[in-house]
């Protein structure tokens, strides 16, 4: 039961509207009631002072399991695996992994000031560029390391809008070609405007429950085949170049008993272009340091050779705070399910979703992955 | 190429003065220990006692070994700059008026990698120098130095933000009667200060050194008279809003303890000249030069208070002294806060015995008037806030982080 609540750039909304109003509309769409819900997993930036206990009462909910997943970007994946094994061992029957965030019109510089403590010790100071500047340092190394240029992380964006413009929810609805995306104005060298995602409102939600459970319902449904999860991969590595799925591909792929070409579509986390192409090769679509010539080899729209961010990803959508780490796995649902509100991967049937999150000093630090499959895989 | 600063023009009076605003100056308590580092000039990180692992950013375990023994210790500044970028958009006030604004990825040789500020002659790919600064908010930062001196490297805009280089300011010495007062005269004039107001009490008495401080490029004389607190407003409404770095070199030094004293009228004196003396300044220029932190190149950026490092801990030779050297101490401190707010600096220089007439019977070694104001302008450039000058001000200092108790029974003794 894959849910977005529409995005807004700015809301007068709370996080805890924007939550709510998730949890609403997965529980009203499978068709139970508040009372069914036994298990409930949540991720926001905003929702502070309360965590997932608070919501419990906040939304009337008596959860028997309850998860708080405070890791940005990965948070989607992360709650689907926890969410996923405690159907399987039977400490919940139906929990819903919601993720949402508000913007007001300050809040994206109040949390920069107070993201975390090494931010606030030795990032924030240093012309408090926030995640721009950060990001700008890994793709500037990137660059020099592997001679990947600016064209390259153009073309994923400019795929991205492609997608995104079928796509009823995304916040960015005109075209964008290569050409102003490279002429767009420089953020933080060689970030420029177009690479960078725009925070915004918004919620994404899911539904975990046994198979039998979704059929029970009418439900369209997916299954996971295999997840990953790593934090703090190489702390050695004097800046990024790789995250955690490098250590822990070999995993994914066995426990979900296929190869990365049977793979019908990858939905990465794009926080910045530059980590879209790091996750393609760490995640075995082509070796390290080839990500600049595989998306030179590919299309990436959702009816290319390597459909990618097929609604558009968060550079198109918007960046919901932490619903921006569930918003591929969202899509990958409805693609799976062949339910897509936007553009449609043809005979999609097994898609890959990683999640990247939380750059607490120099680097993200959390990871991870899943590998979904449809009905009919 | 750091482009020379070009001497500031004359300021338009019906312009409005920009406001100082900070950067960011929350800090967590361990973090602190880099800006008791910057405050000295030393680059210090925290070193793993247990398995010698180098530290960054400020932690309270060790990530190697878990280890919670991980002091701050000197350690190599080399590094080499891995990644550069300009910022051009911030969303804090203070570095939105300073864009663009580049930051850099250094990886150190003692391990760790350090986000940081960067000099203009950085380059990446290059070897660097870290150093530890205070920035305006008074919290430590780190800025990469090119490997070797560049030609007018002082005057980079990033690296001139975090010092008070007196190039092109206009400074204020309070008493230009002493031996001190008129080496700093000097100094400050070599240093290409634009002007360099030099106070005197009753102007019309001749003194040793009068002609040669008259001589000095660039010196101004203003009557001044530390006691007064009439004078000292006085010069205050006339220069107070020209003045960019004010050094207080009124002293007095007279031998004897508590018992010796004999009355209170010699310590009310040195109370009055000292203590007195520097409220009375701060309560006469402290608002000028914290409004006028952010106002241009020659923004107003420190004021130096010359301190007996004996205003650490007693020396009971001269004992009252002692005393009125460490309320100086304590004043500073609270001046240091609110003067904050305007990233202004107040810097502490401390000092053994001085080679000048009230010291006459103190063995060496002694602390020349010249190395004394050498010191300072050093300690200017380099944006400290606490400086030790000479062996014996060194050595306080040691003894003091190991054992005061001791200190205490030694300077007695």
């Amino acid at each position: 039961m894959p849910v977005t609540v529409p995005y807004r750039r700015y809301s007068t909304n709370t996080a805890h509207w924007w939550i709510g109003r998730a949890v609403h509309d997965v529980v009203k769409g499978a068709g139970l009631r508040p009372t069914d819900i036994d298990g409930l997993s949540v991720a926001s930036f905003t929702v502070g002072p309360d965590t997932a206990i608070g919501l419990t009462q906040h939304l009337g909910l008596s959860p028997r399991w309850l998860d708080n997943v405070p890791l940005g970007g990965a948070s989607g994946v992360v709650a689907l695996r926890r969410a996923a094994r405690a159907v399987q061992c039977g400490d919940a029957e139906f929990v819903v992994c919601v993720s949402g965030d508000t913007n007001h019109v300050d809040s994206f510089r109040n949390m920069l000031t107070t993201f975390s403590r090494f931010a606030q010790d030795a990032v924030y100071p240093y012309g408090s560029g926030g995640p721009n500047a950060g990001f700008a340092l890994i793709t500037r190394h990137y660059m020099r390391k592997y001679g990947a240029t600016r064209e390259d992380f153009g073309k994923i964006c400019v795929a991205q809008r492609a997608n995104a413009l079928a796509f009823p929810h995304a916040l960015m609805k005109k075209p964008l070609t290569l050409d102003e995306y490279m002429t767009a104005r420089a953020i933080s060298d060689p970030i420029h405007l177009y690479d960078c995602v725009m925070p915004c409102a918004g919620g994404e939600a899911f539904l975990v429950c046994r198979e039998d459970a979704a059929r029970s319902l009418n439900l369209p449904y997916a299954s996971v085949l295999g997840t990953i999860e790593r934090h703090n991969a190489f702390p050695d590595d004097p800046i990024q170049y790789r995250g955690g799925w490098a250590m822990d591909i070999d995993e994914l792929y066995g426990m979900a008993g296929i190869k990365p070409d049977a793979v019908d579509f990858v939905q990465t986390y794009d926080d910045y272009p530059v980590i879209c192409m790091m996750q393609i090769e760490d995640l075995g679509f082509c070796a390290k340091g080839e990500g600049a010539a595989f998306i030179r080899s590919h299309t990436l729209t959702a009816d290319g050779t390597f459909p990618h961010n097929v609604s558009g990803g968060q550079l198109s959508v918007g960046q919901a705070g932490a619903a921006g780490g569930f918003l591929g796995l969202v899509e990958a649902l409805r693609q799976v399910t062949g339910t897509s509100l936007g553009a449609q991967v043809p005979d999609a049937r097994i898609g890959l979703v990683s999640g990247f999150g939380m750059i607490t000093y120099d680097r993200g630090l959390a990871s991870g992955a899943a590998i979904l499959a449809g009905a009919g895989a | 190429m750091t482009k020379p600063l070009v001497r500031p023009k004359r300021k338009d009076p019906l312009k409005k003065t920009r406001e100082p605003l900070l950067p960011h100056g929350q800090r967590s308590r361990t973090a602190l220990g880099l800006t008791a580092a910057a405050a000295e000039g030393r680059f210090a990180l925290q070193v793993c006692t247990d398995c010698s692992a180098t530290i960054y950013p400020p932690r309270d375990a060790c990530p190697r070994c878990l280890s919670l023994r991980i002091p701050f210790k000197d350690v190599p500044n080399g590094g080499t700059l891995l990644a550069e970028t300009t910022i051009r958009t911030s969303i804090d006030v203070y570095f939105r008026e300073r864009m663009p604004w580049r930051v850099g990825v250094v990886e150190l040789d003692c391990g760790p990698s350090i986000v940081t500020h960067l000099h203009g002659d950085a380059r990446e790919g290059e070897r660097v120098r870290m150093e530890f600064k205070l920035d305006r908010s008074g919290q430590a930062v780190a800025i990469a130095l090119p490997e070797r001196d560049t030609p007018n490297m002082a005057d980079d805009p990033e690296w001139r933000e975090l010092t008070c280089d007196p190039k092109f300011r206009r400074v204020l010495i309070t008493d230009g009667r002493t031996g001190v007062g008129q080496a700093m005269a000097k100094a400050l004039s070599a240093a290409q200060a634009s002007i360099v107001f030099v106070g005197l009490a009753d102007p019309w008495k001749p003194f040793p050194g009068e002609a040669a401080l008259k001589a000095i490029e660039r010196v101004e004389i203003v009557p001044l008279d530390m006691t007064d607190s009439v004078s000292v407003d006085d010069i205050a409404g006339e220069i107070g809003g020209r003045v960019d770095i004010l050094i207080n070199t009124a002293e007095h030094v007279r031998a004897g303890g508590m018992i010796e004293r004999k009355g209170l009228n010699v310590a009310r004196e040195e109370m009055d000249v000292r203590y007195f003396g520097l409220m009375r300044l701060a309560q006469a220029f402290g608002p000028a030069l914290r409004a006028r932190g952010a106002d241009g190149v020659n923004s107003a950026a420190a004021f130096v208070n010359l301190l007996s490092v004996y205003a650490l801990m007693n020396w009971p030779a001269y004992g009252a002294f002692s005393a009125t050297e460490a309320a100086c101490l304590s004043a500073a401190q609270s001046l240091r806060t609110e003067l904050r707010p305007g990233g202004v600096k107040v810097m502490n220089v401390f000092s053994g015995p001085l080679e000048t007439e009230w010291y006459q019977s103190v063995p060496p070694p002694k602390v020349t008037p010249d190395a004394l104001a050498n010191a300072v302008v050093d300690g200017l450039r380099r944006g400290l806030e606490d400086v030790y000058v000479g062996d014996i001000a060194q050595d306080v200092r040691t003894r003091l982080a190991v054992n005061p108790k001791a200190v205490e029974r030694e300077l007695g003794a």
